[in-house]
Parts: structure tokens; sequence; C-alpha cells
């Protein structure tokens, strides 16, 4: 492409199928806790 | 949905639904603001002759082709398919807890949203016994969950140290038979850590959070004793010993809070790197717009422009070959967690509690204190389901503003406590966060963008 670039490969969506179960971390945004954006946590699913 | 973007020189796409990322030209910024689905096969006659003033024609038309492209690759105007999943949100297990240590602190910071330490509660240590019934109400309600998370929080937790151990100890005793994994926190100021507390926490701790502001002058207009001295000078002697042998492979961070006072925190997230702190994360402080020190939106202009500055001089850091995190550009545009965790956000009041030393049971931290918020206690027994299912339910389509926020997947709806206090429902979005919260996306994305682009090449 001469215009676009585009940067990732994954698409969000495949993870909503399979997703959701719940074994990753806790994340809390506030200010006074862990911190981090949602979007870096880490899947802890087994493949 | 699609975002877009300028910044640092890049012009950036983002593709809401698909978390698509892409770096675009100025004739494909300018022809998005003029095409959208359903596409034809070919470039618009009209587009093609208003844009024609800027760009050659062939151009315009070969750039719609990408652009219909992209969009039948499904990663540009992709589908909204998420509200299904949400609309299926459950309570789920609880699986983190915050233990509220101490309401009790020895320093006395202005910006506390503790009210310098006690919750408005009264100046109280967590007993042993309060401790272990909050450990066996996480395993009793954790149901199949095998990592639990248990935060040692306060007002200070180093005050009521020996709880900790005896705490850690009880938890541990029982990860065996019940088949859990704690994973613990530990927040402080640092003002009082002993060696022994040192080794503990080195020992024990998955992640400690160290609460220092930045420069000196920062740090000790806000960060007081209750003479009113600084903290500076002891806090950083403490936390250099921790960090300094703490095992590689454990997590750790300094923690700062900005205010009006210093609109020029990429110095103070300078500072702390100087020191030799790399793992960082610097944000800005929550309060009533009366408060002298409140960040509100005349701020803003400022704030936009210093993340920029920072990002800028965390990258240059990085192409030295240095290490430096930033937590508030973490990102990870490529794995990361399920579209699921990310519109169900913190999971506060659902997967996560907060216990006081009375044994009262808050959705979190944020909300202890909060009479109406009180979700049960643990001496009594209760512990209200209504509640967790309603915040089970505040996901990002329950949230009206969030549900058509390009950022929704990477902020997940914001802070539930943020929302309540400052825009009256934890449904309500609070505008002043999300607009920090956005600039600070934008300036992740690129930043991600770019190092991928590089390695790429
Ligand atoms: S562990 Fe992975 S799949 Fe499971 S909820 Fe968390 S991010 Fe989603
Ligand atoms: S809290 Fe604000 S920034 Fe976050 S998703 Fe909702 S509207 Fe968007
Ligand atoms: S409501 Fe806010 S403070 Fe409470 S856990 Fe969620 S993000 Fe953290």
């Amino acid at each position: 492409m001469n215009h676009i670039k585009t940067i990732n490969k994954a698409n969000l969506k495949k993870t909503a199928a399979k997703g959701g179960c719940g074994k990753c971390q806790a994340s809390c945004q506030s200010a006074c806790k862990t911190s981090c954006t949602v979007a870096n946590q880490k899947c802890e699913r087994e493949a | 949905m699609i975002h877009k973007y300028k910044l640092g020189g890049y012009n950036v796409l983002l593709d809401v639904n698909s978390g698509g990322v892409h770096l675009v030209d100025d004739l494909t910024y300018d022809l998005l603001d003029n095409v959208e689905p359903p596409f034809q096969k070919e470039c618009p006659g009209e587009v093609v002759k208003k844009l024609s003033k800027s760009y050659k024609d062939d151009d315009i038309r070969e750039c719609y082709e990408e652009i219909v492209s992209l969009y039948n690759d499904g990663i540009l105007f992709s589908e909204d398919d998420y509200e299904k999943f949400a609309l299926s949100a459950v309570a789920s297990p609880v699986k983190a807890m915050c233990l509220h240590i101490s309401h009790d602190c020895n320093l006395r910071c202005k910006y506390c949203f503790a009210s310098t330490g006690d919750f408005g509660q009264g100046r109280k240590l967590m007993d042993f016994e309060t401790g272990k019934r909050a450990i066996d109400f996480l395993i009793e309600k954790s149901a199949d969950r095998y990592f639990l998370e248990l935060d040692f929080f306060g007002g200070e937790p180093s005050m009521n140290f020996d709880a900790v151990k005896q705490i850690v100890e009880y938890a541990r005793s029982q990860e065996g038979p019940h088949n859990k994994k704690f994973r613990f926190t530990i927040t402080t100021n640092g003002i009082h850590l002993t060696d022994d507390m040192i080794d503990f926490i080195n020992k024990e701790m998955y992640n400690v959070v160290l609460s220092i502001d930045g420069r000196k002058e920062v740090n000790d207009r806000m960060r007081v004793r209750a003479d009113g001295s600084g903290s500076y000078d002891t806090i950083t002697k403490n936390f250099k010993r921790l960090v300094d042998k703490r095992p590689k492979d454990r997590d750790w961070y300094v923690r700062g809070t900005y205010t009006k006072y210093n609109l020029d925190f990429s110095n103070d997230v300078m500072h702390l790197y100087d020191l030799g702190f790399d793992q960082i994360s610097v944000e800005p402080v929550m309060a009533d717009a009366s408060e002298p020190y409140a960040i509100t939106e005349a701020e803003l202009p400022a704030i936009f422009s210093e993340y920029e500055v920072l990002s800028q001089k965390i990258a240059k850091i990085r192409k030295e070959g240095k290490f430096i995190n930033f937590f508030h550009f973490m990102l990870d545009l490529d794995q990361g967690p399920c579209a699921i965790k990310r519109l169900r956000g913190c999971g506060c009041g659902n997967e996560y509690v907060a216990v006081t030393p009375d044994g009262d049971i808050y959705p979190c931290h944020q909300f202890v204190g909060i009479k109406d918020y009180k979700m049960g206690n643990l001496y009594e027994g209760t512990f209200d389901l209504d509640m967790k299912n309603d915040f089970a339910h505040a996901h990002v389509y329950t949230k009206p503003e969030c549900k058509k926020c390009w950022a929704k997947f990477y902020c997940s709806g914001g802070c539930n406590a943020n929302n309540y206090m400052y825009a009256g429902d934890i449904h309500n979005a609070h505008k002043l966060s999300c607009q920090i919260q956005k600039k600070r996306l934008e300036c992740a994305i690129l930043m991600k963008a770019v190092e991928l682009m590089d390695t790429a090449e």
C-alpha cells in the first residue's frame, strides 16, 4: 500500500469468542493503585 | 468507528472495534473526512473533485481503493458486535482484595484521598483475626480461580507490619489445602522501612508500590510529615535500599501524583529515572475542583503538551538502547487482554473488593467510607450480592459515553469510583479523566506504532 501502513496484525474480535475467562489480574487503573491501562494486562488463559 | 489524530509528525488512524492501528499519509487523513461505508467500487466523483485542489486525482482514487481493501479485510470501519458479550456479563468469583491493614499514616500528604490515612473513620489498625477472616472470605468467594491477589494498603501498611507478616503466613498455609496461589502487593510511603521489612517484602511480595512524587521540591510540597517537614530525603534512601535488594524477577514501581503545582511533570518522571528508578507511574491528582492543587479544565492544554514532551523524552532514552517503563504508556497492540476483559475494566465490586480494619467490605479502596457502598461485613457474615451484580454490569456498554468512545477498549470505562465521586454515578464518565486518558492513549499508541514500525524495517 502506498498511503496506509498497517501496524498491528492482531484483531480484537477474535479474542472475544474465547475470552472472558477471568483468570487474569484485576486491573485497577486509579491513581493510587496498579495504575496501568487494562490494554496492557497479560492474558493468562491457557491456549 | 474510527479515530484519527495527528501527533509528532504522524497521522494515526485507529479502527476501534478491531483494534487495528494504521499510519497514514495526509491524503488518506483528509479523504477519511469525506468517505465512509457503504463504499462504492470507485471513489465518488464529487470527493475526487473536492480534494483535487491538494492532491492528484489518480492518487485520490488509489487511496480510496486502499481504504476499501482494509474495510473488506475487517480492519477499518469494522462492526461493533461486542454488545452481545457485554450483555452476558455475569457476577464472577472474587479474585482480588485490597486489605486496609492500617487506617493510620505517618505522613499527611495534602492530596490524600483517604483523609490522610483514616478514610474519615478514625485511626485504626487491622488485627490478625480480621485479616484471617478476609483471607478465608477471599478463598471461599474465589471459586475455581487459582491466582488470588491481595494488596496490603492503607493508610500506611508498614505501621502494622506484624499483622502483614501474620496474614501472609496464614494465607500461605492455606494455599496447599485450597489449591490457590496468593500474589501479594504492598504499597508504602517509605518513611519507615527497616531492613527486616525490606527483606520480607522482597521475599513475599509479588509487587511493591513505592510512593514518591518526583523532584524534592515537588514531593516535599505535598508529601509531608505531621510537623510539616518533607519526606524526600528519607524515602529516596529507603526505596533505593529496597530496589537494590529486590530479586530481578519481582515487580516493583515508583508511583507519584502530579498536581496543578507541577504541570511540568515530565521533569519528575525524568528525576525518578535519574535516581535509578526505571519503573515509573506518575498520574494526575483527583480532587475537588475547589482544592488549590486540583487539576481542572484550565490545566488541560498544559497537561496535553506535557504528555507529548514526556513521550519524546522516553522515546529518546529507548533509542539509546536503555530501559524505562512509564505505566500509562504501556500498551500491547498485538496481544494484550481479550475484548471481554477490556470492556469489563477494573472489576471492582465484582471480582475485586476492599476490606477495612472493622471487617467492612466495599467495592474497592476508593469507595471505603461511603455508606451507600458498604457491601457487607466479615463479622456479620454479610455480602450484598445485588450490589455485586450491579457492579458486574457496570461495563463499557452500560456507560452511555463509553459506549460511543473511541478509547473504550483501552480505557475500559474509566474508574467507577471517580465516576461516582465527580460525575454523580458509576456509569457517568468523568470528563476530565477522560480527556487526560485519551491524550495519554494517543501518545501511547503512537509510541508503540513507531516502535513496531522501526523494528519491522
Ligand atoms: S485471562 Fe485472557 S481470555 Fe481470560 S479474561 Fe483475562 S484476558 Fe480474557
Ligand atoms: S471513561 Fe471516558 S475515556 Fe474511558 S471509555 Fe469511557 S468515555 Fe471513553
Ligand atoms: S473503581 Fe477506580 S479505584 Fe476502584 S478498582 Fe476500579 S479503577 Fe480502581
